[in-house]
């Protein structure tokens, strides 16, 4: 089995995030890691993110700086990553990509403790740069200039310390002095050797300063002194005449200011009033906001409190640091000032956001002052305060992030003609169930009734020069209604449109001349008012019309074509005719090109199954150049221009073309490219869309042509960044659309459907997917489907948390504290309920969303059943589990005696706790019934068990139970669940179960799958193949009988089958294998599976799922990841697929090596061999190549370059 | 010391040994052994971003503290050493 891996949806958590100048000038941009992928992002004027350039740069990204050489108006991005290698990317602004400019290699590949990578500072003036490791090394390299003003890197220059634990480095600001660089050390060499534990205890950080004497190119430790043993971050502080330079060491409850040769300044951070007074309260990420005045740092701690800190200081010395509270928000991975006034803060888990600064923490807060630090006996007193509502901020946009992926099930739950994943996401108050469509978003504008069903409608402009539409006109069965675009949209009756008849067609004409195309004639409305007719002649009518700004054509009944041109004198003059051999079915003219008089090519479709180019020159006017046969009869034609383009923003290097897009009426949208010159057709590439024939219109998308295609769905053909997509929209079935500019929507749409009217806009171009939020209150952890009444029941738990009585509790006491509202905020309850939407921010000051939920004991669960109805996105039952209980696993179950019908198993474990030892009070299994038509839950009673109950699946009319190591059939009994039979040789945990037939597929925690059988007839279960490789399951698929698709905790996917000589014996064997099970050797099962696919996929997989996104599509297996990405592995069905595929990575790997050093085969073979997969993501940055490589790498295939694009999109096309 | 030296099988290994921490040697104990392991695991977890939040939505702390822990862990990831025995 060959597989095509394909990501569907990048990562959309955030690693790591720095702002500089990168494209140059005056604007600020983001730099954002995200994983395996680099973005780059810029908040827009409108204050909307946009993401200017995206990349895969198959290797593990860990960190990343920017730096500035002096003089020059552009940052570089220095990455650290897996690969060994430093890498210094400059953005190319002309091309939209990332250029290597630099990449060194220092060490081993992959992320190891004593190679660097893990961390990363550069020197302010941008002289060097430091990259070091977890442990022991430290580089330097020194950047400069050469005569040519390019950037040249030395080679390295070491600081390593044997035995020395790295927290932290910064880049110490002192001016041009020589470069300083400053390191949180951990000496760990004694506490080895000590056994009585005097040395460990003794251990101390200390604060090093290494310099870079740039004259002798060497590195020294300069000076060393020991700090606050909770010290985890190191910020650099402006120096230089700008300030009084030194760093800020953040430490555990603390912020100490250190500098060479400077007595500390240390201040408490405050506390929430219920932390728990064993938590500490640790800064995660950090800020520095620098003016030329002032400047001031934003600390962000774990639970998400931002506090602003600032330094009083007389030249070089600082007399007082204060930290005050600031603002809350989600906990994030990176926060980035940006000049304009924004923060954008990445959050470790779910959307990110970006504020804008409402003011800079003048007002009146809670602050901590080292001028105020008190040491009592007990050390230093703690300051405390309230998270409140957003004073400082406000947010304007946010990013969404699916981070984690918990769990995933696609299912057509909706009836609609694609199917939808579900998936669980987030942590926390932050939880949500998404609803994935594939497709584009749309937001609705408008809907309006119509007086009838119309069939079609039209915008038109009243002058070329215009910017925005005139008019909207409808068409009916037997009428034309014209509205007036302005404030308000209003039917008008002075247009000069004739209204008694129905319309074929309504553009501009000329320049400034409107035209109606009606059955019985052409209506030219003159800007003076004046009206010319032209009459049909005899009884034939119209029946299609094609026409640009300058020429109309119109087909006859019988099949008779027409040909009008705009004379000079604004006159519309008839200048050919052409007799068809049948009626004609389609037709299109493309539009005028820039300066030219008229379009040289008419398309014509007819039923006789055939499109033709005719020419519209005056030489040859009317002349066949080509004809195209197609599967079925036209419907629609539509000539789209692509114009050339060289790079830019948005797109590849392309010459301009033109193609020929036909929507036929089997439902097939068929497109080819035609000759510029001599018309001829070629490359033709079809695309099923739908069950109704293809509309197809054009319409303006970023001020490029775009195409709509309506099918039973709606479709939008557009180039995104150099790539032609044609994407779903997620919107009902349209009639008939139209391009639609006005006042308050710049690039529309407005669609006629049944008797309404439409207007929408489309949003965020090129995203796979669309999503739709419904809230959930704890960590979702599984979820299952209740068969039928179709609803979700999710089981959500979360650790060292308080319930939800004690937090209501708690929230009441601080709101009556406070005195706050005049009506004291009764609809708390609600608002816990379910999140209530995020919308209501504003009304509930202290949403869960925001603050997060108040930290409790570590050994405290809080954990809650749902049904959920994912129609309405209504809870219908909610059962909080009391006393400290949380459910872990949950599935359906048909008990054989049919009482109850389908019951629902919960496993649960009460007071389990991870650390020091994992340890549990017990662990319970809960059977519910389903009451009230499968919206509420009823408890029938529960079990306890030993362990905790990791897997439960149904099997023969009984429950199998993974509990602990133990493998366990139950029945149901009155009061509890009955025993029926057990297996104990499982190596670790269990953790998935799945079944199929008589076979039993037990996943383990630590070592990969096992095949079980249960004999009936002597009630037992045994182990008869199991996995010789130790695998750390944290996800698992059943794919066939012998088959099953896992994943592990370090990134892989892989397949291990059950050979088939191997099956076939133990399905015929009367004992089943039993004989040869009990002759078991080293304390393995008698049979191993064999691993038949491998693939590292660079992230944790949570979920594995089987299912098919496309209508009548093949399945695929598909994965989402903790990063919050999702993908997708299609089976190759041809060898010569295979082959292909094969050569072209071969070939991209050669030609195109990642961008951040990685070697792609070492990285998709990290822990294993990569096995059998074809790496989609690589082929597909085929097309971002330039021209040259592209048809050196397609001549090396025998193809052209444009055959593997058309490969590389049907393979796409297979699987979204 | 002799240029032949240079080549012979220990001063490679105590060249090995110094250059990567963690090349084991012929009188390695367990403990010293398992060390290693702990702390190239805990290296592996802060290094794959992933992992991390992975562990940090298990034990339901931010994704900055799990990191610290884990380095902090990396001083005595086992324990204190066993007594010596005296040679």
């Amino acid at each position: 089995m060959y597989l095509y891996s394909l990501t569907l949806q990048r990562a959309t958590g955030v690693v790591c995030a720095i702002n500089g100048s990168f494209v140059g000038g005056k604007t600020q941009e983001i730099v954002v890691a995200r994983g395996k992928t680099l973005d780059l992002l810029r908040p827009d004027d409108a204050g909307k993110i946009q993401t200017l350039h995206s990349v895969e740069v198959f290797g593990a990204i860990r960190s990343l700086a920017q730096f500035r050489l002096t003089g020059s108006q552009k940052d570089y991005v220095v990455v650290g990553s897996d690969s060994g290698r430093i890498v210094i990317l400059e953005y190319s602004k002309e091309k939209n990509c990332f250029d290597k400019v630099h990449q060194e290699t220092f060490g081993k590949s992959g992320c190891r403790r004593i190679v660097p990578g893990q961390y990363l500072a550069v020197d302010p003036k941008g002289r060097a740069v430091m990259i070091a490791a977890c442990e022991k090394q430290k580089l330097v390299y020194v950047l400069n200039r050469d005569t040519a003003a390019r950037l040249t890197i030395s080679s390295p220059l070491e600081a390593h310390k044997s035995h020395t634990i790295t927290y932290s480095i910064a880049g110490v600001d002192c001016g041009f002095d020589n470069p300083v660089f400053a390191a949180i050390e951990l000496d760990y060499s004694e506490a080895d050797q000590d056994s009585t534990g005097q040395a460990a205890a003794e251990a101390q950080k200390h604060l090093t300063f290494y310099e870079l004497d740039l004259g002798l190119n060497h590195v020294s430790r300069k000076w060393t002194e020991p700090i606050d043993n909770g010290a985890n971050l190191l910020v650099t502080v402006p120096g230089g005449g700008d300030g009084p330079s030194g760093v800020l060491v953040c430490a555990e409850n603390f912020v100490i200011y250190k500098n060479q040769g400077h007595p500390d300044v240390r201040a408490v951070i405050p506390r929430r009033a219920d932390l728990p007074a064993e938590r500490g309260v640790l800064i995660v990420s950090a800020a520095t906001h620098r003016q030329k005045s002032m400047f001031f740092f934003l600390l962000q701690t774990e639970y998400g409190d931002i506090f602003k800190v600032t330094l009083d200081h007389e030249g070089d010395r600082v007399t007082e640091l204060k930290i005050k509270y600031f603002d809350t928000i989600p906990v994030t991975s990176s926060m980035c000032v940006l000049k304009a006034g924004f923060l954008f803060a990445a959050s470790e888990f779910g959307n990110h956001a970006l504020y804008q600064f409402q003011a800079i923490g003048d007002g009146d807060d809670v602050e901590a002052s080292s001028a105020t630090l008190m040491e009592t006996d007990e050390g230093f007193q703690p300051v405390f305060f309230s998270p409140r509502g957003l004073k400082n901020l406000i947010r304007i946009d946010h990013i969404e992030s699916l981070m984690p992926v918990m769990d995933m099930k696609v299912m057509n739950l909706f009836e609609e003609e694609t199917p939808q994943i579900f998936t669980l996401c987030g942590r926390g108050p932050r939880s949500s169930l998404r609803i994935l469509r594939p497709g584009l978003a749309v937001s609705e504008m408008a809907v309006s009734q119509l007086p009838g069903v119309p069939h079609a409608v039209w915008t038109v402009k009243k002058n070329v020069n215009d910017e925005f539409d005139a008019y909207i006109v409808v068409s009916f069965a037997n009428a034309t209604l014209v509205l007036s675009i302005g404030e308000t949209v209003e039917e008008v009756s002075d247009s000069g449109f004739l209204d008694t008849t129905p319309s074929l067609a309504v553009s501009l004409l000329g320049d400034d001349s409107l035209m109606q195309v009606h059955p019985n004639g052409i209506r030219h409305i003159r800007e003076d008012g004046r009206v010319n007719e032209w009459k049909t002649p005899g009884k034939k009518t119209i029946v299609k019309v094609g026409s640009n700004r300058l020429q109309v054509v119109i087909a006859l009944s019988g099949g008779e074509l027409i040909y009008f041109e705009i004379h000079m004198t604004g006159q519309l003059m008839e200048v050919e005719k052409h007799e068809m051999p049948g009626d004609v079915a389609c037709l299109d003219i493309a539009p005028v090109p820039e300066g030219r008089q008229r379009s040289r090519f008419l398309a014509v479709g007819s039923y006789d199954n055939t499109i033709r180019i005719l020419s519209l020159d005056p030489d040859d006017c009317m002349q066949i150049l080509s004809v195209q046969s197609v599967s079925s009869p036209p419907e629609s034609l539509l000539l789209l221009e692509v114009q050339a383009s060289t790079g830019g923003e948005d797109g590849a290097d392309h010459p301009a073309s033109v193609f020929l897009n036909a929507g036929l009426q089997n439902g097939v949208l068929f497109r080819t490219v035609v000759d510029m010159v001599t018309g001829q057709l070629s490359d033709t590439r079809s695309r099923f869309l739908g069950l109704r024939a293809p509309k197809l219109f054009s319409a303006r998308v970023r001020g490029r042509q775009a195409m709509l295609c309506l099918s039973s769905r709606p479709w939008l053909g557009y180039i995104h960044q150099g790539h032609f997509l044609l994407t779903p929209l997620s919107y009902e079935t349209l009639e008939y659309a139209a391009s639609f500019s006005s006042d308050q929507c710049a690039e529309g749409v407005v669609a006629v459907a049944g008797d309404a009217l439409r207007v929408f806009t489309i949003e965020r171009l090129g995203e796979t997917f669309n999503e739709t939020v419904i809230p959930l209150r704890y960590t979702p952890r599984k979820f299952v489907l209740q068969p039928k009444r179709k609803n979700l029941i999710i089981i959500e738990s979360d650790q060292g948390a308080f319930t939800a009585e004690e937090r209501e509790a708690a929230r009441k006491e601080l709101l009556e504290a406070a005195q706050v509202g005049e009506n004291g905020n009764a609809n708390n309850g609600e608002q816990m309920e379910n999140g209530a939407g995020g919308g209501d921010d504003e009304e509930d000051p202290l949403s869960d969303e925001q603050y997060g939920y108040p930290k409790a004991e570590a050994d405290r669960w809080v954990s809650c059943i749902r049904v959920l109805d994912p129609r309405t996105g209504n809870t219908t039952c909610l059962l909080e589990l009391q006393d400290n209980e949380a459910a872990f696993s949950v599935c359906t179950v048909n008990f054989h005696d049919k009482e109850y019908g389908t019951l629902l198993a919960v496993g649960t474990a009460k007071g389990l706790q991870f650390w020091p030892k994992r340890t549990l009070a017990a662990g319970f299994i809960h059977i519910y019934k389903f009451v009230d038509e499968g919206r509420s839950l009823e408890l029938v009673h529960k079990t306890k068990v030993e362990g905790v109950p990791l897997a439960l699946c149904q099997f023969q009319g009984r429950l199998l139970a993974g509990i602990g190591p133990i493998l366990r059939l139950y029945d149901l009994g009155r009061r509890r669940l009955l025993r029926k039979c057990e297996n104990k040789l499982f190596p670790n945990t269990i953790v998935s179960i799945h079944t199929y037939r008589d076979r039993i597929y037990v996943g383990d925690m630590q070592e990969s799958f096992h095949y079980c059988k249960y004999r009936r007839d002597e009630n037992q279960l045994y182990i008869f193949a199991d996995d010789s490789v130790p695998r750390w399951l944290t996800a698992s698929h059943h794919i066939d009988f012998d088959t099953m698709a896992g994943a592990d905790k370090f990134g892989n996917v892989y397949f291990v089958r059950l050979p088939q000589d191997v099956s076939d014996e133990i399905e015929e064997d009367p004992t089943g294998g039993k004989i040869k099970w009990e002759q078991g050797k080293l304390n393995g099962a008698p049979n191993k599976v064999e691993e038949i696919v491998q693939f590292h996929v660079g992230d944790v997989v949570a979920c594995l799922q089987k299912a098919s996104l496309i209508p009548g599509g093949g399945e695929c297996v598909l994965y989402g990841t903790v990063m919050g990405s999702l993908g997708a592995l299609l089976a190759f069905t041809s060898r010569e697929d295979v082959d292909f595929f094969s050569h072209l990575e071969m070939h991209m790997r050669q030609e195109h090596p990642p961008l951040c050093g990685r070697d792609h085969m070492a990285f998709r073979s990290a822990y294993f061999p990569v096995k059998d997969v074809i790496d989609g993501d690589l082929c597909e940055q085929f097309p971002t190549l330039p021209p040259d490589l592209q048809r050196k790498i397609a001549d090396e295939l025998d193809r052209t370059p444009g055959e593997i694009l058309k490969k590389l999109e049907e393979f796409r096309n297979k699987i979204i | 010391m002799q240029a032949s030296d240079r080549f012979n099988i220990n001063s490679q290994l105590e060249h090995l040994q110094a250059k990567y921490v963690g090349t084991g040697h012929a009188d390695l104990n367990r403990f010293e052994w398992a060390v290693n392991i702990q702390r190239d695991s805990y290296a592996s977890y802060i290094g794959h971003y992933p992992m991390l939040a992975y562990f940090a939505i298990a034990e339901n702390e931010s994704i900055g503290r799990e990191r610290y822990n884990f380095m902090q862990r990396m001083l005595l990831p086992c324990g204190l050493p066993p007594e010596r025995e005296e040679d």
